[in-house]
């Protein structure tokens, strides 16, 4: 299988705030909004350097929505930042009407996405936004799995016209993606070639699926990896090739089983080529309190689950 | 200045307009259109620079807001006799593949509606957004925008008076309808919004409060007085008093009408106090 190498831990909000401060230097555009979490969102560096273009809301986010639908009329772009949970549940209507129902070109940038937020427990570990924000007609809906990419997937969408939910976290993981990679929205990402399954992963899981890859060949299994980075528009032709070849898949997320990536792979399957399936996701549950990693543990969402579930999905080809 | 009798025959015209709207599909908002008909149309035809024809972006023109969307038949009026769209339109209002909604959308491209409303609360929000944008545009136009009275029960437009307040977004004037009804009954009793003047000020903003809210005269005097005290640093408030319903005898002093259309007898009798002026659609 294709080897990938960690470049180095970083976490993937950097990406986003280091994409922002690129943007604010090429695209005048481009104005963000954050409510009470520039530190958390790594954007000091863009507003250093944009004033003008910073709106500091404070804490509210329903507030921070409008302002920012407001702002495209007249020819901005507004990146609206928070904590995935805030920028999702606490202000689905505002997001409903004043943007996606509205066709405003709205960037709502969500960190701290999934149980890897960590120690702050359920409160602030969103598992449902993926499902929330897909459901939005019109929305586009991101989960870049490293550094690189979600820096390339910020600059990506500043281009895109029309509202984009892109979602990132807060742990440092494995930045393996090239550095230059072009990060096109709604295509995914061949990974890694195999016969055997198919592994369908987004976000912080798809470093994992290779782990699981590596394991895998080990025992004689060659397994596919492919990188959802973009779960709506949802890249039918790259699943429905791969499956065609492999006859069964593994879907993995940090986020509920329920309205994710995987609930977008089996309803694509059901519709064109029915096929065994396995989920690894969050089992309709809340987060707890915890590191990282004793949570991705817990959970089922690390190398070990997918491993499980490959050789589960296997059985039933 | 429009001469104000060329303002009043918009006005009932607009009256008809709504009480045939609503009675044709049997639904639909006159009590909250009708008490909002003179400052609407006041606003549209004496009050805001409006560029020709309709571009999404506004630039060099004056904006509004509509956040209070329910009462979409006088917004769809005023913007129809004012030349966005045909009048002859007002016909398709609440049908099916019409692009006028029961709330206004931008949805379905309906020229001279800038943001989807009717979910209440977020208008506020929105208007201030634009009227960022046209200060990082060098754009000195102003922005206007509409709330109900019982709206402000929403909390998100709370989080937007301390914005604008906080951030001097001084090219806003924001006009409260207290008209005293909601749905359910009168504002007092549904939850009490005490002190609207005070509260603002409170918050940072400039206040005008106008006791006679649908007259064309008070109405226009208070707009030019509020784009008088714009650029000041300080938002500004028109907290205007009117009359549900105002204009129709029986539509008047009850939240009764809040959201239900005349009947056949009914319609003809409201329509009988406002003659026609300037043609039926």
């Amino acid at each position: 299988m294709t080897k990938y190498i960690d470049q180095g831990k970083n976490d993937t909000r950097s990406g986003y705030g280091d994409a922002m401060t690129e943007l604010g230097r090429t695209n005048p555009n481009v104005v963000a909004l954050c409510a009470d979490l520039i530190g958390s969102l790594k954007i000091q560096p863009f507003i250093d350097e944009n004033p003008e273009r910073f709106f500091q809301v404070g804490i509210a986010e329903a507030n921070m929505m409008g302002i920012a639908a407001g702002l495209t009329i007249g020819g901005k772009i507004p990146f609206a930042s928070t904590f995935a949970n805030f920028a999702t549940g606490r202000v689905y209507d505002q997001i409903r009407q004043s943007i996606a129902y509205s066709d405003k070109n709205v960037k709502i940038c969500a960190s701290h996405a999934g149980v890897t937020l960590g120690e702050d427990g359920a409160t602030h570990q969103i598992l449902e936004d993926i499902g929330m924000m897909k459901m939005l007609p019109g929305m586009t809906v991101i989960n870049p799995c490293d550094y690189n990419q979600t820096k390339a997937a910020t600059l990506a969408i500043a281009d895109h016209v029309g509202p984009v939910y892109l979602r990132f976290g807060r742990p440092k993981v494995a930045n393996f993606t090239p550095v230059d990679q072009k990060f096109e929205i709604g295509k995914a990402v061949m990974l890694s070639e195999g016969t055997d399954v198919t592994i369908v992963a987004t976000g912080h899981l798809v470093w994992e699926a290779l782990i699981a890859a590596e394991k895998l060949e080990e025992q004689g299994i060659s397994a596919e990896v492919i990188n959802f980075h973009t779960i709506k528009p949802f890249d039918e032709e790259a699943l429905l090739k791969s499956v065609k070849k492999t006859g069964c898949v593994v879907s993995a997320e940090e986020h509920n089983f329920l309205g994710g990536l995987g609930e977008s792979v089996a309803r694509t399957l059901t519709v064109h080529n029915p096929t065994p399936q396995e989920f690894v996701a969050t089992q309709d549950t809340f987060g707890e309190s915890g590191t990282p990693e004793q949570l991705m543990e817990k959970y089922g969402l690390n190398n070990k689950a997918i491993e499980k579930a490959v050789l589960k999905v296997l059985k039933r080809k | 200045m429009a001469k104000l009798d060329e303002l009043q025959d918009i006005v009932v015209q607009t009256r008809r307009d709504i009480l045939r709207m609503v009675h044709k599909v049997n639904s639909g908002h006159p009590g909250g259109s009708l008490g909002c008909t003179e400052f609407l149309v006041a606003l549209y035809n004496e009050v805001m620079d409006l560029k020709e024809g309709f571009d999404m972006d506004g630039k060099d023109e004056d904006l509004f807001f509509l956040s209070n969307g329910h009462i979409s038949p006088v917004f769809y009026s005023v913007l129809a006799r004012k030349g966005y769209f045909p009048v002859e339109e007002l016909n398709t209002f609440r049908l099916l593949n019409s692009r006028l909604q029961g709330h206004p959308t931008t949805h379905e491209g309906l020229p001279g509606v800038r943001v989807a409303s009717g979910s209440l609360g977020q208008g506020m929000s929105v208007a201030i957004g634009a009227a960022l944008g046209k200060k990082l545009n060098g754009d000195d136009k102003l922005v206007y925008s509409l709330h109900g009275d019982g709206e402000l029960q929403e909390g998100q437009n709370w989080e937007a008076i301390m914005y604008a307040a906080g951030n001097k977004v001084d090219n806003l004037i924001s006009t409260i309808d207290r008209n005293g009804q909601q749905i359910d009954g009168p504002t007092e009793e549904i939850l009490p919004l005490g002190n609207l003047k005070e509260k603002f000020e409170v918050f940072g903003w400039d206040v005008l409060e106008v006791a006679e809210g649908n007259s064309l005269e008070a109405i226009v005097n208070a707009l030019n007085e509020a784009k008088s005290r714009t650029g000041k640093g300080k938002p500004v408030c028109i907290i205007l008093d009117t009359m549900m319903g105002n204009g129709v005898d029986f539509m008047m002093h009850t939240h009764a009408w809040h959201g239900k259309a005349p009947s056949d007898e009914q319609l003809e009798n409201a329509l009988g106090q406002n003659p026609e002026t300037l043609g039926d659609y």
